[in-house]
């Protein structure tokens, strides 16, 4: 079989941004990965995740997150947004590393995405898993990344889009 | 774009080893994957044992937070710790199923960016046993190395000096974002 994953967009902001968008995104692949690392502009937001520009209510997620304290998992729904995380969220300060996988991204069923957050933060912050669920069968087009509630992406913040092919 | 997810270096062991190392990590990546399969001789008795990741030579620049659970507690528990090494999940240990290895990711993304380093590790090690104490830790580690330098050297060393055993086997990938 040929290799797989393959980048195909980068974002590095030179400037703060309110998202990162991914477009025309090619229907050639089987799943996509984004990896993120970055900060938000303010503390204690989310990185969440928009397809096709749907601000309806068709997102959900549940999670489980470890403070350095206390495992924790809760879940949310009917959102306008996909959440990565929902516990402590960002910091002004220290970067923190988000990736999605998303599955069957082209495929005629709903979407599942999987999260991994790593945001340490030297003495707090969390380690989050989560599973998202957008509620749609069309196959994703775009990807949005945005901070809620809303604030801006920090500059300096990286984010990639790979595809990775099953055959 | 081409493929990327390039095998930069292994190192599968064919004797015991107190310590693996890669070095001279070259720069020309964007992310870094380290795939570990390991198993310790610690002493009967002893199930797991951490890994250590010395990044750069360095022992206190390290910090992170952990989610795991085992069968110690029917409950999930987290702990974090900083001014230290950055932990790598856990390897089977002498006392733990025989023949039986752990196995954790390392994803390190912008290991050359001028910057602190997060980074996440999935962990799992699995001993076919049930008495309370005996079992895995599963894990998801939140990972910080707060440094700016590019990184350039992972060192990985045993909780209680243990070595790694024949077979453990360590693997490191280069991911290009273009």
């Amino acid at each position: 079989m040929p290799t797989t994953y393959e980048p195909i967009a980068t974002t590095t902001l030179g400037s703060a941004a309110s998202s990162i968008t991914f477009s025309s995104i090619p229907a050639t692949y089987t799943d996509l990965r984004i990896v993120f690392v970055g900060n938000c502009v303010s503390a204690s937001r989310y990185l969440a995740l928009t397809f096709n520009a749907d601000l309806l209510t068709n997102y959900s997620m549940t999670y489980l997150a470890g403070d350095g304290t206390s495992a924790v998992s809760s879940r949310r729904t009917n959102d306008t947004v996909l959440y990565s995380n929902n516990y402590s969220g960002s910091s002004i300060t220290i970067p923190q590393m988000i990736t999605a996988d998303v599955f069957s991204y082209a495929g005629a069923t709903n979407k599942t995405t999987l999260f991994t957050t790593a945001s340490d933060k030297n003495g707090s912050g969390t380690t989050d898993v989560a599973v998202g669920l957008w509620r749609s069968t069309s196959a994703i087009t775009s990807i949005a990344l945005t901070y809620v509630a809303t604030a801006n992406i920090a500059a300096g913040s990286i984010a990639t889009l790979y595809g990775i092919k099953n055959a | 774009m081409p493929s990327t997810y390039t095998l930069i270096s292994s190192n599968v062991l064919t004797s015991s080893a107190a310590s693996v190392t890669f070095s001279a990590i070259p720069s020309t990546y964007t992310d870094l994957v380290l795939r570990m399969s390991a198993r310790t001789d610690s002493a009967p008795g002893n199930n797991a044992s951490y890994i250590l990741a010395s990044i750069n030579s360095t022992t206190t620049s390290g910090s992170f937070t952990v989610l795991s659970m085992n069968s110690a507690s029917t409950a999930a528990f987290s702990f974090n710790a900083t001014a230290n090494t950055n932990w790598l999940g856990a390897a089977n240990g002498g006392g733990s199923t025989a023949n039986t290895f752990s196995n954790v990711e390392l994803y390190l993304p912008s290991y050359t960016a001028s910057q602190n380093k997060p980074m996440s590790v999935s962990s799992v090690f699995e001993n076919n046993a049930t008495a309370i104490g005996s079992g895995g830790p599963w894990g998801a580690f939140a990972e910080l190395w707060s440094n700016t330098a590019a990184i350039t050297s992972i060192a990985m060393t045993l909780s209680g000096g243990y070595n790694f055993v024949s077979g453990s086997s360590f693997y490191l990938y280069g991911i290009k974002n273009s």
